[in-house]
Order: C-alpha cells, then sequence, then structure tokens
C-alpha cells in the first residue's frame, strides 16, 4: 500500500514494567512506515518518538495504548496511558529531570531525556496528565516535506 | 567513514556477528551508556561504543539508525542480544579496551572526532 493512496491505522497495546519487550511496538511502527514509503528521516522521528513513549509507559504507567494513524501528509500517534500521572508537566519537560529509578538507569534509560526529546521530533506536540489517572500523548510528524528535517 | 575492518583493527576487536556487512562502514562514532543519549544526539550512520550490553542496545540503534555497536571493557551481550543483531544486520564488535582508551583511538581516525556538528 503506497501512503497516498489512504489512511493507515494500527494500534499497539504497551504494557507496564514489560521491560522484555521495550520496543516492540517502535520496531513495529519504525517497519510499517518505511513499507509505507516514507523517507528514512522522517520514519526516523516517528520511531524514536514511538520509542520514547514506549519506554515512559514501560517504566512509569500501568498499561497504555499506541494509536498510529497515518494519512497521506501525517504520522499521528496517540499514547494514552493508565498510571499515576504527571504531578508537573512543564518540569517533566525540562532536560535532564527525572525520576527514573537505578534500575531503569542501569538499562540505559531514565536521563530525563524522554520527553524533550519526543517533542523535538514532533511537529505537534500535545501532553495531558492527570495524577491518579494517567497522561495523554498526541504528536503529529509531517510527511510533505514541510516537516523538520 | 570508517570501516569496520579498521575498526576491529584499532581496537583489537572481535567480531561478534561474523555473518553481518563485513563492508560496513561508519560516517560518525558515537559513546554513551545511556540509550537516552543515543536517541537524542547520535548520528544515523553512526558506530555506538558502549559499556551497556542488553537487548535495548540493539533496539535503540535500530530505531535511530545506527549502524554498528562496539562494546568496550570485554563487555559481552548474551547470545539472544546477539542474535537480535543478526536479524537487524548489525555488526558487533567486543573489545577489551576501556572506554576511554576506544575512544581514543577512534577520535583520531574519523572527522571531527566523529562527533556531531549541530
Amino acid at each position: 500500500m503506497s501512503v497516498a493512496e489512504s489512511t493507515f491505522r494500527r494500534e499497539f497495546p504497551v504494557k507496564g514494567g514489560d521491560f522484555a519487550k521495550a520496543g516492540t511496538a517502535a520496531c513495529e511502527i519504525k517497519e510499517l512506515l518505511k513499507d509505507l514509503g516514507i523517507d528514512t528521516t522522517t520514519v526516523r522521528r516517528a520511531a524514536i518518538v514511538a520509542y520514547e513513549a514506549e519506554m515512559n509507559v514501560i517504566m512509569y504507567a500501568r498499561e497504555a495504548r499506541m494509536d498510529l494513524t497515518v494519512s497521506p501528509k501525517e504520522i499521528h500517534l496517540i499514547i494514552d496511558d493508565r498510571g499515576p500521572g504527571i504531578p508537573d508537566v512543564e518540569l517533566a519537560l525540562t532536560e535532564g529531570y527525572s525520576t527514573a529509578t537505578a534500575e531503569m538507569r542501569e538499562l540505559g534509560f531514565g536521563a530525563g531525556m524522554g520527553l524533550p526529546n519526543i517533542k523535538r521530533n514532533a511537529d505537534v506536540f500535545a501532553i495531558d496528565s492527570e495524577v491518579g489517572r494517567g497522561t495523554r500523548l498526541e504528536i503529529t510528524i509531517r510527511t510533505n516535506g514541510h516537516g523538520k528535517p | 567513514m570508517i570501516a569496520l575492518k579498521d575498526v576491529l583493527a584499532l581496537l583489537d576487536g572481535e567480531l561478534l556477528t561474523p555473518t553481518t556487512a563485513p563492508e560496513a562502514a561508519f560516517r560518525a562514532v558515537f559513546a554513551s551508556d545511556l540509550m537516552s543519549d543515543v536517541l537524542t544526539s547520535a548520528e544515523p550512520g553512526s558506530l555506538l561504543l558502549t559499556g551497556l550490553a542488553n537487548f535495548h542496545v540493539i533496539c535503540t540503534c535500530s530505531v535511530a539508525d545506527l549502524a554498528g555497536v562496539v562494546f568496550v571493557h570485554g563487555k559481552r551481550p548474551a547470545p539472544d542480544v546477539v542474535a537480535e543483531a543478526r536479524t537487524k544486520n548489525l555488526p558487533l564488535v567486543a573489545t577489551k579496551m576501556t572506554m576511554f582508551e576506544a575512544c581514543s583511538r577512534m577520535a583520531g581516525r574519523v572527522e571531527d572526532g566523529g562527533h556531531v556538528r549541530r
């Protein structure tokens, strides 16, 4: 299927704490986007967004649903998790701020770069979080050549 | 660009994935134990030097389009990690050198010390 032909949708469940399967959804998303014929730079940005978001769910939340929609001009990712939520979203978007445990850091994550890196790779970034309920990220990456390099 | 065979010679390295891309070459070098840093700052096509030897290294390289990995300080990934790298055609090298020594040797051989200029 060519991306120019239609809109593509798929849903990926992510389970909190499942470090063994971390990256599965992001790698699958990357392969799908490559198969859709999207350029490698854009695919890389979307894969990084998906991976960072997936790791955040695995490290902090109970579960989440990642929804991928690809239209001729945009990649749209919604990550809606059920988890503790983020008390101070502005602080969480600060590079280097992290509440990660030692175990998370030993795996190479939890450096406080996840959300900032998601935002950096997105053309449109929205976050909504409620303490005790969860966090919803909505990311758009343009594929029409007018997005970020 | 630096060729895989030159990396092996410089670092007295052992190629853990003999079936993957023997002609591989790398346009830059990035060194970190933090995969968060790799996802943020590494240039596509780079060779990663790391002391981390778990599955997440392979996944991170795949997501961020890195082209090879050197495990420093005698670290060796588990067989399932090596197998995963093979499926992604990602060359893996092991060296007994410390991160500092490996980086020192590589820095003299790659343009701009292998760093990404932004």
